[in-house]
């Protein structure tokens, strides 16, 4: 019996509109460029007013089915990891079913785990292709992240998302290994109503996302007796742009090897999105026989590793057009414009 | 719209689902049960085909002022387009500059949230198009 499974197609969504850190420092009386220099974020990406995470799910879940001819009907389970779902009761998955013509055959739930729920989707999708349930199954990790005016989350926090269809037949990566560390940290939290998250300020560093991330990293490691050298590629979380560089330097990576996966500088936190975007950049270049290492980190606190080898599929997949492309095409908007797309603007 | 409403028409909202004469060929959008050349004639011959998404602007305007769902999009682009398969259907043009939308110009649809019941309604979802970029 064949057991393996792994990545058969990815896709990917970032919402076209940017702010930059100097103009929301601007509003706030901040020092602009040593914020956007200390985070090593330029700007980030803002959702239009008629997207959210179901919209951008959808479009990452389609893009993954075209571009292997895959029918959304042969798609068995669809979880979807968002801290920010449409709906607090009413799942996204039910509207990418649908979308993606899955309906109604399909294994579904939602998931939350601050920035770290699409990786557990991931793992989830890729047990059930592993234990013959389905034939194909889509992960997406997803956000379109609030953070309250002024505070330091509001320099990063941002839209965007990854679907990846897990399967048997036709995988570009084969997933050869995955480890979870997971504890109860209060690094970060919002309670149900509560519009804007709260957060421990520099306690969500070290005892919070560097302790996790290295955990899981190494856990990983450890486990299968890889080191840093034996990966061409490897992607962290990315809550900003110096973090996943400081955790690879202590894991023992080199610069090169986390330049391909790192967008935070250009799109800043997408969250649930943040670390899968990654792998999709790294997916748009990677070559057969190359291996990827990953490592997603949610607070609360919890990191999911993987590893990863790329197989000869991957010359069968259309990779014309890049996620860098679609990044790069997009347009500012300043403060204003940005309040009254993310509803910061007071009516009643 | 009330929930029963818009969930009757997910799968023409979410996938342009169309219907197509067994006779004549002809495809309708939104779907018909019956062609409206073949009549009678068609009755059970009516196939469901998915509208690729594909097709270019026939006309369009800018709006200034209109329905309260677009309001915070104003001034936004709405489009007549011809799809590939023939039918024309009405649309929503998001993220692009106005001055590159042309008559002629090719589009692709888009999944987006079209409108909203308020904070506690429900979310409707559907197309809106997207200029092609070559
Ligand atoms: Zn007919």
């Amino acid at each position: 019996m064949n057991n393996a499974s792994g990545i058969v197609s990815y896709g990917y969504n970032v919402p076209r509109y940017r702010i930059r850190a100097e103009e929301i420092a601007r509003v706030w009386g901040a020092d602009g460029k040593r914020i956007s220099k200390g985070l090593n974020v330029i700007e980030k990406s803002v959702p239009g007013i008629d997207e959210d995470t179901a919209t951008i799910s959808v479009e990452a879940a389609r893009m993954a089915l075209k571009r292997r001819g895959i029918d959304g009907k042969r798609v068995g389970a669809i979880f979807v990891g968002s801290e920010s779902h449409p709906y607090a009761v009413k799942p996204t998955g039910t509207i990418v079913g649908e979308a993606i013509c899955a309906s109604p055959e399909f294994y579904c739930a939602d998931l939350e785990f601050a920035c770290k729920a699409g990786t557990a989707a991931m793992q989830i999708v890729h047990s059930m292709v592993m234990s013959g349930m389905i034939e194909y199954g889509l992960a997406i990790g997803a956000d379109t992240s609030q953070a309250a005016p002024g505070d330091t989350l509001e320099y990063t926090a941002s839209a965007g998302g990854a679907a990846f269809i897990f399967g048997k037949e036709g995988v570009i990566a084969n997933l050869n290994t995955t480890a979870s560390f997971t504890t109860d940290t209060p690094d970060f939290w919002r309670r149900e109503g509560a519009h804007y998250p709260s957060h421990g300020g520099r306690f969500t560093g070290e005892p919070a996302y560097f302790k996790h991330t290295q955990g899981a990293a190494r856990m990983l490691m450890e486990k299968i007796g890889t080191t840093p050298s034996d990966y061409d590629y490897a992607v962290f979380h990315q809550p900003n742009g110096k973090f996943p560089l400081e955790v690879g330097r202590m894991l023992g990576f080199e610069k090169k090897q986390l330049d391909t996966g790192l967008l935070s500088p250009l799109i800043g936190n997408t969250y649930s999105g943040a670390s899968p975007l990654g792998l999709c950049a790294i997916l748009d270049e990677a070559k057969e026989g190359q291996r990827i290492f990953m490592t997603s980190y949610g607070s609360g606190a919890g990191s999911d590793a993987f590893d990863f080898t790329v197989t000869g599929e991957i010359g069968k997949v259309d990779r014309k057009k890049t996620l860098r492309e679609m990044i790069a095409d997009c347009e500012r908007v300043d403060y204003a414009i940005y309040s009254k797309m993310r509803e910061k603007l007071r009516r009643d | 719209m009330s929930a029963p409403g818009y969930w009757r028409e997910i799968p023409q909202r979410y996938n342009l689902l169309a219907s197509r004469c067994g006779v004549c060929g002809d495809v309708d959008f939104p779907p018909r049960v019956m062609c409206q050349k073949c009549r009678r004639e068609s009755i059970g011959r009516m196939e469901r085909v998915g509208l690729s998404g594909r097709g270019n602007i026939v006309t369009y305007s800018i709006l200034h002022t209109g329905m309260p769902a677009f309001s915070d999009q104003k001034p936004y682009v709405i489009a007549i387009i011809e799809t590939e398969e023939g039918p024309r259907l009405t649309a929503q043009i998001v993220d692009c500059r106005h001055d590159d939308v042309k008559i002629g110009a090719n589009v692709k649809s888009v999944f987006r949230k079209v409108n909203e019941d308020g904070k506690e309604g429900i979310i409707s979802y559907g197309y809106k198009f997207t200029l092609v970029k070559e």
